[in-house]
């Protein structure tokens, strides 16, 4: 696996909000072309983790390299100026405006010229377009989010990331408000995007028959801290189950 | 695959029709139809020139700071202190001509002192993170201090040779189209830029304009900064009309004609959205009642009572409008 450029990777993060510690030590790293899935309970710090990836928190310590080299995420534009991209968990859309507006939301199409006036029209054909070839059913282009149902404002946030391309893609249980038949467009839709080949997916998600149907590799967090790691191939549901079960046992 | 494209079926027509309709600026601009028409009944010189220039008048000062007002609700601040910056910029350019700048330059200045206004509001608002409201309210007093104080609480000329009194003020239709001209630009702002679009993405949902990597802070600070410098346009143009200014000119009166011609227009006082013409139409619905009531000789005190009411009517009628609208008006 050495010969496959390595994407990102997070070496000792920690990261505490007040008393809270949401990170105590985490290491990740991920690969070009892999899908990697992170599984947890809640409050176990993966939405915080890839948070930190995305430049939208800073680490109180910990180092990422993205592409081999160091670097510091200051914000979230930095971090997309390296191809980040990010499904947030609570989808990050404004429900007041289109589905357009969202779909380009501060990545606006700018008419030529110095007045820099939005590009309105393009917006709205580049948007049909993309929500037409990733196949995401909504009623208009032109509806406020708000009008929408919880699967589809899920299916805008995630087309909204995978129009980008992406380099790195981060999927915040992207499945999370899916029906089974909604769920399994996004999930071949992930599917071709790893066809790709060249981007790096990491995914949180709960359900673990899923998370081992799509994901290449799985890591397990549990209270701010990676606790397992294995390739998908070589685990099973039951393992993970086992895993989560003797850690409750031994708190008891 | 799914999206269909815009019909232009009767049923769209209709629909779209009906939608133009629930918009809050549609109704308050049929009663302000409906207001001009009876007071001309009641008052054979309402729709003359004269009193044209005066309706005029009534709205313009409201909609210029109307407009960074409808900015700053919408990404869910407030300035309460732009009638006091309305009330200094007179002076701030009385000074600087009599320290020696050609008026042009004198304006120029004072505009900047209004802007560093909403500068500091901004930075305290956003850096300190109290509510714009506090912030405000303090600057409130705290710009009323600096008037009086360069004032010495005394009216002053407005310098400046004929033309360009006229074209500042002196005209009676000059305010009106200044205001006009703000009008036009900041809806273009608010509606084709993306600075308008992040504004409305930043009241919407804070958390998704940060997570979309939305510059908050500089987008509010620039909406600060706007309405201020807006609030001493309007007050250089209403001290170039009427050839002195006032140190207690403008004030919150004027400050509450602006906010209210904008909730009266439309705009959501929970941010997320507003239209800057519902700020027009909402303060030329305030400047009909206004007019019109002081042609039909109505008794100040009472006066008041009606102005009060009617913006109480006006506001509550508009917010239940959004109401339905957001309830299943699609
Ligand atoms: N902005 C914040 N301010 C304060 N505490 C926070 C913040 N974000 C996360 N936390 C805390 O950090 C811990 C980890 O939260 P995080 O959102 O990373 O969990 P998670 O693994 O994503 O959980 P879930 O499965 O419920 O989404 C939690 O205890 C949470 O309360
Ligand atoms: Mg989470």
């Amino acid at each position: 696996m050495s010969d496959v450029a390595e994407a990102i990777r997070a070496e000792a993060l920690t990261k505490r909000f007040g008393s809270v510690t949401a990170l105590a030590g985490v290491s990740i790293a991920l690969k070009r072309g892999e899908t990697l899935g992170i599984l947890g309970d809640n409050g176990a710090g993966k939405s915080t983790l890839i948070k930190i990836l995305t430049g939208y928190h800073q680490p109180d310590s910990g180092q990422l390299f993205v592409d081999g080299k160091p670097v510091r995420l200051g914000s979230v534009d930095e971090a997309r100026a390296f191809g980040i991209e990010c499904v947030y968990q609570d989808l990050a859309l404004v429900n007041g405006l289109s589905v357009y507006h969202n779909l380009f939301l501060n990545r606006e199409l700018l008419r030529p010229g110095l007045l820099r006036l939005l590009d309105h029209a393009a917006m709205r054909r580049r948007a049909a377009e993309a929500l037409a070839e990733i196949g995401v059913n909504v009623p208009s282009i032109e509806i406020e989010v708000g009008a929408l149902s919880g699967g589809q404002r899920q299916a805008i946030a995630v087309a909204r990331a995978v129009c980008s391309k992406a380099r790195i893609l981060l999927l915040d249980e992207p499945l999370a408000a899916m029906g089974a038949r909604e769920a399994q467009q996004i999930i071949r839709l992930i599917e071709r995007l790893k066809a790709r080949g060249d981007i790096a997916i990491a995914m949180i998600a709960h359900n673990y028959a899923q998370t081992l149907e799509i994901c290449d590799r799985v890591i397990l967090m549990q209270h701010g801290c990676v606790t397992f790691e294995s390739a998908t191939a070589a685990t099973s549901a039951a393992e993970l189950l086992e895993i989560v079960r003797r850690e409750y046992r031994q708190r008891a | 695959m799914a999206i269909q494209p815009a019909t232009l079926s009767a049923r769209g027509v209709a629909r779209r029709a009906h939608g133009l309709l629930l918009r809050p600026e549609a109704g308050v601009f049929i009663v302000s139809v409906v207001l001009v028409l009876y007071f001309q009944v009641a008052n054979a010189n309402f729709l003359t020139d004269a009193n044209l220039q005066t309706l005029s008048q009534f709205v313009a000062a409201p909609v210029i700071i109307a407009c960074g007002e409808i900015m700053l609700l919408i990404c869910r601040e407030i300035d309460l202190s732009v009638g006091q910056v309305f009330a200094l910029a007179p002076f701030v350019m009385s000074d600087a001509h009599a320290a020696g700048l050609p008026v042009v330059a004198a304006i120029l200045v004072a505009l900047l002192v209004c802007a560093l206004i909403g500068l500091a509001i901004g930075l305290i608002t956003i850096w300190l993170e109290v509510p714009s409201f506090i912030t405000t309210l303090g600057m409130l007093f705290l710009v009323t201090g600096v008037t009086l104080t360069i004032s010495r609480g005394f009216p002053a000329n407005t310098p400046g040779g004929p033309l360009l009194t006229n074209i500042l003020g002196g005209w009676g239709y000059a305010e009106i189209v200044w205001a006009l001209i703000a009008v036009a630009i900041m809806h273009v702002v608010l509606r084709h830029t993306r600075w308008g679009l992040h504004t409305v993405a930043i009241g919407g949902n804070l958390t998704a304009a940060a997570e979309a990597g939305i510059a908050i802070n500089r987008i509010k600070i620039g909406n600060f900064v706007l309405t201020s410098t807006l609030g001493g346009l309007a007050g250089l143009l209403e001290a170039f009309r009427i050839g002195s200014t006032d140190p207690l000119a403008g004030g919150s009166t004027i400050m509450f004609l602006g906010v209210a011609s904008g909730i009266i227009g439309g705009t959501a006082l929970g941010g997320g959205s507003g239209t800057i013409i519902g700020g027009l139409v909402g303060a030329i619905l305030l400047g009909v009642l206004q007019d019109g009531f002081t042609l039909q000789g109505i008794n100040a005190f009472t006066f008041d009572i009606i102005i009060g009411a009617a913006i109480l009517i006006a506001m509550i009628a508009n917010i239940r409008i959004a109401r339905r609208r957001q309830r299943g008006g699609e």
